[in-house]
């Protein structure tokens, strides 16, 4: 038995927000891998639940009339990495959701739980960052649409106004994100299955059409500061670059310019930086090659 | 406030039921109290484990962090519904007696689930990809060797093809 004061089920978006106006107070649980397990250590203990898991609308991937791939907040991991669509046009969330816990964990898990919790540590995030993804908001005045990176306020806190009675209903990738783009995401743990990230690195390039020119690429992490985070300077290094083992290397070093890692138990930041670099070299190697490039 | 109850239909093991649960109930109390269903194992209760390991619709899910209430028109299968309705053993519980996958068996109805939603797949699994899908369950008695080559001995025996170990 779990110490909940009270539940109150949505079964609608709609409905979900007139309980979030009546209770502001309530906690949100969409999936409850995080906060279930929250209540049982007490630290959630004794409050309101709003249910949001029986809302059947907010799950699935489509392609919306912006071209957007907009992937439903309570679409579980399992759901994504097995998505057509995603497999065909962002196979790299896919991948990196499926590194998520264990296998009950991603069929429980949702992307819009992943990143509500405003954990720098979601498998998920370092991804939707490096993909810059747009966070769908619906609450009583409609819907707001902000960019992932303007969502997370600080570790632990993402900008969802209970006020306005709120919850994130979808994750968007816009076009420019995927259009001839290719990623790889690299999670660095103690173990394979049931494990935090210790750092993830997310790359995606877009080649010129000869293949031998970065046009763009675009670099985020999980665990390499308090949120996850882009790394602008090694960007600027690889942008309107060729693909050679030289520029590999002098854009993983120029991650160091922008992480800020901390020390703690599952490791020291001097070893998160250490790790940061050969991630961002392999990562960028990788995405090279699955957009048809070679590493010269 | 009062202890808040819902009623909850669902079908578990072939049956349509209804229950009234307290809301406060995780999947595994339903199960187990209001059920009998005492395979449903109670190890973490943090979703670490994998003992309380269902089916539902078809997929793992931890039933201990999962709330009784949202089991609401879902089709649950426990390690109860593996045997035939004559008692007979299914083929991946004979296999996980011969290859010896059972000690103290407080992990084996949760990997006889996920070993079951492989199986159900119907097709072949590299390795990686089984010790991937099994990886949702600790072990503290096998060493986990026994239960794979149960597992795979069974995936093959369905494809029509035998395997020496
Ligand atoms: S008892 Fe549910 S995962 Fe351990
Ligand atoms: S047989 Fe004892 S825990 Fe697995």
């Amino acid at each position: 038995m779990y110490d909940i004061k009270a539940i109150y089920e949505a079964e609608s978006v709609e409905d979900a927000v007139e309980l979030r106006l009546a209770h502001p107070e309530a906690q949100i649980i969409a999936g409850g891998s995080d906060v279930l397990v929250q209540i049982r250590e007490g630290r959630r203990a004794g409050k309101e639940l709003i249910s949001i898991y029986g809302i059947d609308a907010m799950r699935g991937v489509s392609i919306d009339e912006e071209d957007n791939l907009r992937i439903g907040s309570l679409t579980s991991f399992s759901h994504i990495t097995n998505n057509p669509l995603v497999k065909k046009i962002c196979p790299v969330l896919g991948e990196a959701v499926d590194q998520i816990g264990s296998p009950q964990i991603r069929n429980i898990g949702t992307i819009g739980g992943n990143t509500c919790n405003g954990v720098t540590s979601a498998d998920s995030a370092s991804t939707l960052h490096a993909w810059e993804a747009i966070i769908e908001l619906t609450g009583k005045n409609g819907i707001r649409r902000l960019p992932i990176k303007d969502f997370y306020i600080k570790a632990g806190t993402v900008d969802i106004r209970a006020e306005e009675g709120e919850i994130q209903t979808a994750v968007l990738i816009p076009k420019e994100s995927y259009e001839n783009t290719f990623g790889h995401y690299i999670k660095y743990g103690l173990r394979n299955a049931m494990e935090i990230a210790t750092l993830g690195c997310s790359v995606n390039v877009r080649l010129s059409p000869d293949k031998r020119v970065i046009e763009r690429c675009r670099i985020a992490y999980g665990v390499a500061g308090p949120v996850p985070m882009r790394a602008p300077s090694a960007e600027a290094v690889a942008n309107g670059q060729a693909p050679t083992m030289a520029l590999a290397e002098a854009f993983s070093l120029a991650v160091l310019e922008d992480i800020n890692p901390r020390d703690s138990w599952r490791a020291a930041k001097a070893f998160r930086q250490h790790i940061a670099v050969e991630m961002a070299k392999r990562a960028l190697i990788e995405s090279v090659k699955r957009a048809g490039g070679e590493i010269a | 406030m009062s202890v808040q109850y819902k009623v909850v239909h669902c079908n578990i093991n072939g049956r349509a039921v209804e229950r009234t649960v307290d809301v406060r109930a995780s999947l595994t109390d339903m199960l187990r109290n209001d059920y009998s269903l005492t395979a449903v194992k109670k190890g973490c209760e943090v979703g670490e484990c994998g003992a309380c390991t269902v089916l539902i619709d078809g997929e793992t899910f931890n039933s201990c962090i999962y709330l009784a209430i949202w089991a609401e028109g879902k089709h649950i299968v426990t390690l109860e519904g593996l045997i035939s309705p004559e008692g007979e053993l299914s083929d991946i519980q004979q296999a996980f007696i011969e290859e010896t996958a059972i000690q103290c068996g407080f992990c084996t109805p949760g990997f006889l689930l996920t070993a079951k939603e492989i199986l159900d797949a119907d097709r072949m699994f590299t390795d990686d990809e089984l010790r991937k899908m099994l990886s949702g369950h600790l072990c503290r008695c096998t060493g986990y060797e026994n239960i794979f080559r149960a597992v795979k001995k069974t995936m093959y025996r369905r494809q029509g093809k035998e395997i020496d170990f």
